[in-house]
């Protein structure tokens, strides 16, 4: 069993006002052990509704879906989660805001001192422990959620456009940071971005998804060396995984329009 | 299961900061940052102008020779506050005795009955209008027929306090506990937190501002309340003072019993809002 996440056909129906969105159409997808998965596809094609249902928190209405060999039912301790915005509560200090998960977990969270200062470390907030979130900018914010999201050391990471909030500097930053962590940890990543550039740079697979309802449109290994070397993202290689993940889905949007079932992204509040 | 699992299940939550305590009908910001006095500069400055208006009135009282029962000189209320002081004292307790009863005991249901109902929508909104109710009428109009029924003791005067502040601590701490953030829930839910701790660590810190807030006019409607309670009838309390001593137009010993009332007041607004700076000031 070294299919970590396995999501089989699932789909999901949103009931709104004006009547049902199919937000995900029988979509199917595989991460194994200790890989770094990317999902891209046009705004609005399900990516964000795709991992809040592995969180467990928001099921699917079709498919199965397993982590780790059982079916996604309800949040598990093997999963941690970091979405767009880094959501910390502004009541607590940093220390308290990563150390939250442990404390829900009702582990005693002075025994796991040592990790979380050195996982604070990593992201370079050593000193920020006192701080209080509305104190620190919205890269060190975000660094503080990835810190909070492994003080449990789960075994996967879903996060769901982290670094979109960011500036391109910030976030480019964060890329790195980020390929830095998965290295060390050896998580399994299934991440989920609009911008094809930062997938291609960060995974070794990226499955791109159709507009609305998305279902599966292809799935891209990525054959770039790793670690990733300095200025890969200005080589020819590079390039060209880029443009042909983006001819795909240009083409999928217009096969859509001819077909005359592409819907205009007018439900797309939801980011 | 709770409410939270039906809405997390049908819609993903926006991440969008909100900030909480900034738009109740009450803001936090009111009871812990509007008056922030320090340095001598403020202080001498503040004194300044309670000398300027004292020391004027003393003068223009002396001067123009105004009888006590038309205004009191400062001086000479500053006398009575002091002489009569031990005949006042028992009274002060009877009244303060009164506030703190009816107050911790409608404080604490209130605060209850909020976190409750917030929990079912639809308790909320057939209770919330009664609330709305007892709030807009004056509780004090009911201490007459109070004290019919229960003597002119002190059990009307503490149901009547408890009457005002209760409701004032509830609708507050539901405004408090209706601002639930679903990214926070879900953040909570997603480490497989319980109802209750969801509750404790999310829910409660978020509706505090408002609590405290809650706890704050709650009391000065309380103190209202047990001031006017003690001048419907019987024999005591501040407010049966000030009835006395206004019908017999001793202006001095007036304002001494007025200034007593203050005194609570201000300690009500001082308490909370030492409470708004130690736990609700993540929300400035
Ligand atoms: N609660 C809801 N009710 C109705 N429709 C919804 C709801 N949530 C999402 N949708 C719709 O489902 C579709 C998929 O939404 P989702 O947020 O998963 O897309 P996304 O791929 O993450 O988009 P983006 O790239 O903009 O973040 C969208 O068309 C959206 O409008
Ligand atoms: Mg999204």
């Amino acid at each position: 069993m070294d299919d970590v996440i396995d999501v089989q056909k699932v789909s999901k129906v949103y009931a709104s006002e004006r009547g049902p969105v199919h937000a995900i159409d029988r979509f199917s997808m595989k991460v194994r052990e200790g890989d770094f998965v990317a999902i891209v596809g046009p705004s609005g094609c399900g990516k964000t509704t795709l991992l809040w249902g592995l969180t467990g928190l928001h099921p699917f209405n079709g498919g199965r879906a397993y982590i780790l060999g059982e079916e996604v039912n309800k949040p598990r301790k093997e999963v941690g989660i970091i979405f767009q915005q880094s959501n910390l509560l502004p009541w607590r200090n940093i220390y308290q805001n990563v150390s939250f998960p442990l404390e829900i977990m009702k582990e005693n969270v002075a025994e796991h001192e040592e990790r979380i200062k050195e996982l604070l470390d990593g992201v370079e907030l050593t000193g920020f422990e006192n701080h209080f979130p509305r104190e620190l900018s919205g890269g060190m914010q975000q660094r503080v959620s990835i810190v909070r999201a492994l003080s449990y050391d789960p075994k996967i990471l879903l996060m769901d456009e982290p670094f979109g909030a960011l500036d391109a500097y910030t976030r480019d930053e964060m890329d790195t940071l980020l390929l830095g962590i998965w290295k060390k940890t050896q998580k399994t990543i299934a991440f989920v971005t609009h911008r094809i550039e930062e997938a291609v740079y960060l995974a070794n697979k990226v499955y791109v998804m159709t507009p609305r309802p998305g279902t599966n449109s292809a799935v891209f290994d990525i054959d770039l060396p790793r670690p990733r070397p300095e200025g890969i993202t200005m080589e020819q290689k590079y390039f060209e995984i880029v443009a042909e993940i983006k001819r795909r889905i240009v083409k999928d949007v217009e096969k859509q329009k001819e077909e005359g079932v592409y819907q205009s992204q007018a439900y797309s509040t939801v980011t | 299961m709770d409410a939270y699992d039906k809405q997390l299940e049908e819609e993903i939550p926006d991440f969008e900061e909100h900030a909480p305590g900034k738009h109740g009908a009450f803001d936090i910001s009111a009871t812990v940052s509007s008056v922030k006095i320090h340095g001598w500069k403020q202080v001498s400055g503040i004194l300044a102008v309670a000398i300027v208006i004292l020391g004027g009135l003393e003068l223009l009282i002396r001067l123009f020779h105004v009888p006590e029962f038309v205004f009191p000189a400062p001086s000479a209320t500053f006398k009575a506050l002091v002489t009569s002081f031990p005949n006042n004292y028992p009274h002060f307790l009877i009244t303060l005795g009164e506030l703190v009863a009816g107050y911790v005991v409608g404080a604490s249901i209130g605060l209850v009955l909020a976190a409750v109902l917030t929990q079912v929508p639809y308790l909320e909104k057939v209770i919330t209008p009664y609330i709305l109710l007892l709030i807009c009428t004056p509780t004090l109009a009911l201490v007459p027929l109070l004290m019919l029924k229960l003597g002119f003791n002190i059990w009307p005067r503490i149901i009547a306090v408890s009457l005002a502040s209760g409701p004032m601590v509830m609708i507050n701490s539901v405004t408090g506990f209706r601002r639930t953030d679903l990214a926070k829930i879900a953040l909570a839910k997603s480490y497989g937190a319980t109802t209750f701790q969801i509750f404790r660590k999310i829910r409660f810190p978020l509706a505090l501002p408002m609590i405290i807030v809650g706890l704050l006019v709650g009391g000065i409607f309380g103190l209202i309340t047990a001031v006017g309670s003690d001048m419907v009838g019987g024999k005591m309390g501040l407010g049966n003072k000030i009835s006395y001593y206004s019908s017999l137009a001793r202006m001095a010993h007036f304002f001494a019993i007025i200034i007593l009332v203050a005194i609570i007041g201000i300690s009500i607004w001082i308490l909370f809002s030492r409470v708004g700076k130690k736990w609700a000031s993540w929300t400035e």
